[in-house]
């Protein structure tokens, strides 16, 4: 499904974000990236839909080389690739609907999306995500009016009415309280596997990642240190990742939840 | 504040110097500069009262700046939004920006007077000179704060939309549009403010509006009309401050 | 999104951001405005044939324009040094003047409601009455020249530099002032010793930001008579010397931009 090779990111500053980075995603899977600030977790997963360009290396998605595209294909092919941000980036002032119907915008001609007149399946589809994200109601208040937990869930949901063929997340939770965090992530993840969506989440919080994730990238200084099961996070491979702590709770923890919740939610 | 003693006496001594030069090499002839203060209590008397009976000239020349005014405003709002979206950084390539932040440059250290009088050559004497003027002075400011704006927008909105594979017809429509709106209508609203200001002025090289009575008032040494037209261009401008501030405060 | 029948089934499918009377109401809005807009160009009688070899004529204007005469610097530099020579001197007078009116129109230095009536109209009235029109006042007052122009400059900053002082003067820290006022300083003491140290900074930063927007008002002075650059610019215009009046322009942008960077330059680091 989607095929990371050797991808190579060097920013203008000289800063090297990425060095052959190689992911190969080849089920329906929810991948968690861990790995300590500026890892080059977030460059990654922009590179994948072109949002940062990348130096070298390839991205293919269900067989096409996103990295070769032209701009008009590029925006073709990400149509069907969903983004989730940390900060949300609804746009403040449009109504929950507009934003979630936002996510259609690479389906529906431009004089339409200017009048706002969405094809009924588009609307209908909209008002089930609403209802599944736990928002009926609210589709006419505007996003500056809502919560950071109800916005992530807006965000959740105009990434989802995309029908993405992949799912990029970056940070999901790390504007949020414990609490939202966790209801965030279970409907993304929830969402993410009756679609049958492969999803790459960047994220920080170790425990977060091996609750939710079937499968664990570790990443250090732009390079992959560690993939591999939940179950396999150690001590060592945690040193190795953030380098050296106590990292004895966390590890502790990983082997007495082999069974991670998702697995139960699918 | 500048602490040194030596420095603040050696700005002191570069003034006066200053002062001394620029006055000598000024060409005043002081015979009749000297005559100015009985000349200024001869125009004062002569003011008094003000003569309002010629107000049909009075209310065609505001009606015209009004007119003016208006037609430039709505002129302008449109037109500025193509050069205020060249002249954003973060919308379009080098090149482009370049190109329109220069016209923008250009354009605002002219004098609109000066603007005025070149369309004055180029048209003849009349309002359309003045609407003109107004019009590219408008486009200038509205374009100016415009790019701004977008400039100063948050990147992350614009972000999300690009995600969703939307092109650039769709982007400006959904990521920058709803960011900008506001402060794009409120400045054009006080553009139509600095608008009635200005028309009252333009019509001092020809350029029509109830500035072009006023400077005819003067060379005809009508005193009395002039300070009736001066005390309604005062109301005018009052007048379009206030609803200026008005409209502003209602649409936040 | 599985199937979308059912959901087509379950759920609207329409949805509007507004209601029709709100729609009405936005497009009435609309309408308003580009009926305003149509009524009054109507009004102006536009000549329309103008615009029909517009472009031509631009074209030949840009051709009479360019290259601007440079040989012509000669002559219009002495006027255009006349014309900074205004702002400057027009701009020193409203110090002197601004700052007795600013005390008059600050609530707490003003001796009384009469004062306090007499400073704020002299700072409504001289701000609403454009440089030019002053222009046009003085030079029937002192006859055509740069006397003209520096008393016009002068007037029409007076109300914008007065008005600035008298908002930082309401302002003011209180203690220094109370403190001059304790040991008995007379009412021109307490001006000088506890209000105005503190208000200085805003004054010269007024000072030279109104001096750099000045320049700009200055070259149009000419037009009516009062001196400075205008006074050439205008004659060339009228003989439709047009490689003259590009040089002319050109000289004018050079001087607003370094004014402009001159100012804005000296007010960071007096701020």
């Amino acid at each position: 499904m989607l095929a990371i090779r050797e991808l190579t990111k060097t920013y203008d500053t000289g800063t090297a974000a990425l060095r052959n980075v190689s992911i190969t995603i080849d089920e329906p899977q929810v991948v968690a990236i861990i790995g300590p600030s500026g890892a080059g977790k977030s460059t990654l997963i922009r590179c994948i839909n072109r949002l940062v360009e990348p130096t070298s290396g390839s991205v293919e998605l269900n067989g096409e080389n996103l990295t070769a595209l032209g701009s008009r294909d590029l925006r073709r092919a990400r149509r069907h690739i969903g983004m989730i941000f940390q900060e949300y980036n609804l746009v403040e002032r449009l109504t929950v609907m507009e934003n979630i119907l936002s996510g259609r915008l690479g389906y529906v001609s431009f004089w339409r999306a200017f009048r706002r007149n969405y094809p009924a399946a588009d609307v209908a589809a909209a008002f089930s995500l609403l209802e599944r994200v736990g928002l009926e109601g609210y589709e006419n208040t505007r996003a500056d009016a809502l919560s950071g937990g109800q916005r992530q869930r807006v965000g959740i949901a105009r990434a989802l009415i995309q029908s993405p063929d992949l799912l990029l997340v970056d940070e999901p939770t790390a504007s949020l309280d414990p609490k939202t965090s966790r209801q965030v992530m279970r409907i993304l993840v929830e969402l993410a596997r009756e679609q049958k969506t492969p999803t790459l989440i960047n994220i920080h919080d170790v425990q977060l990642a091996k609750t939710f994730a079937n499968r664990i990238i570790g990443m250090q200084d732009g390079e992959i240190v560690f993939d591999g099961k939940p179950g396999q996070l150690t001590e060592k491979v945690l040193t190795d990742i953030y380098g050296e702590e106590d990292w004895s709770t966390e590890a502790a923890q990983a082997s007495g939840e082999d069974a991670p919740e998702t697995a139960a939610a699918s | 504040m500048i602490e040194a003693t030596w420095l603040r006496h050696t700005l002191l001594v570069l003034g006066l110097a200053y002062l001394v030069w620029s006055m000598s090499s000024l060409e005043v002839d002081w015979e009749r500069v000297s005559k100015g203060l009985p000349r200024a209590g001869d125009i004062i008397t002569r003011m008094f009262p003000p003569d309002f009976s010629r107000w049909e000239l009075l209310t065609r020349g505001v009606t015209e700046s009004l007119e003016m005014a208006l037609a430039a405003t709505f002129a302008g709002m449109i037109l500025a939004v193509p050069l205020g979206l060249c002249a954003a950084r973060n919308l379009v390539p080098m090149p482009v920006y370049l190109v329109a932040r220069g016209i923008i440059v250009f354009m605002r250290t002219l004098h609109e007077v000066i603007v005025a009088i070149i369309f004055v050559k180029i048209f003849g004497f009349g309002p359309l000179a003045g609407v003109l003027t107004l019009i590219v002075s408008s486009i200038t400011f509205i374009a100016k704060m415009l790019a701004e704006d977008i400039e100063n927008m948050s990147p992350g909105q614009v972000e999300a939309i690009r995600a969703t594979g939307a092109g650039f017809a769709k982007m400006l429509v959904y990521g920058v549009t709803p960011q900008i709106l506001p402060r794009y209508l409120g400045v054009s609203i006080y553009r139509l403010d600095a608008n009635i200001r200005q028309s009252t002025i333009v019509g001092i090289v020809g350029a029509g509006g109830i500035g072009q009575t006023l400077s005819a008032s003067f060379s005809r040494y009508d005193y009395d009309f002039s300070l009736a037209i001066l005390l309604v261009i005062i109301a005018l401008v009052f007048i379009g401050e206030f609803f200026s501030s008005w409209a502003r405060g209602k649409l936040r | 999104m599985s199937a979308p029948g059912t959901l087509k089934a379950r759920y609207p499918q329409v949805w509007r951001k507004y209601t029709p009377g709100q729609s009405a109401i936005k497009w009435a809005w609309y309408a308003g405005v580009v009926f305003v807009a149509v009524w009054s160009v109507r009004n102006l009688d536009i000549p329309w044939f103008y615009f029909l070899d517009a472009h031509v004529q631009f074209m030949d204007l840009g051709r009479r324009m360019l290259p601007p005469d440079w040989t012509y610097t000669d002559v219009v530099l002495n006027p255009l040094l006349e014309t900074i020579h205004i702002a400057t001197l027009g701009t020193i007078v409203t110090f002197f003047i601004a700052f007795p009116v600013a005390f008059l129109a600050a609530r707490n230095t003003t001796p009384n409601v009469a004062a306090w009536l007499f400073g704020k109209f002299i700072l409504v009235s001289t701000r609403s009455i454009n440089t030019i029109v002053w222009a046009l006042i003085f030079v029937a007052i002192f006859g055509p020249g740069p006397v003209a122009g520096i008393w016009a400059i002068a007037f029409r900053s007076i109300g914008f530099v007065a008005k600035l002082i008298a908002e930082a003067i309401e302002e003011i820290d209180h203690g220094p002032v109370e403190a001059i006022e304790a040991t008995g300083g007379s009412r021109l003491q307490v001006l000088l010793m506890g209000v105005l140290p503190q208000v200085l900074p805003v004054v010269y930063g007024t000072i030279v930001y109104r001096w750099d927007i000045n320049i700009r008002e200055s070259t149009v002075l000419g037009f009516v008579g009062a001196g400075g650059i205008g006074i050439e610019l205008y004659s060339s215009i009228n003989q439709f010397a047009w490689s003259q009046v590009s040089l002319m322009l050109a000289l004018i942008m050079i001087v607003v931009v370094v004014s402009e960077f001159v100012s804005a330059t000296v007010r960071n680091r007096i701020t």
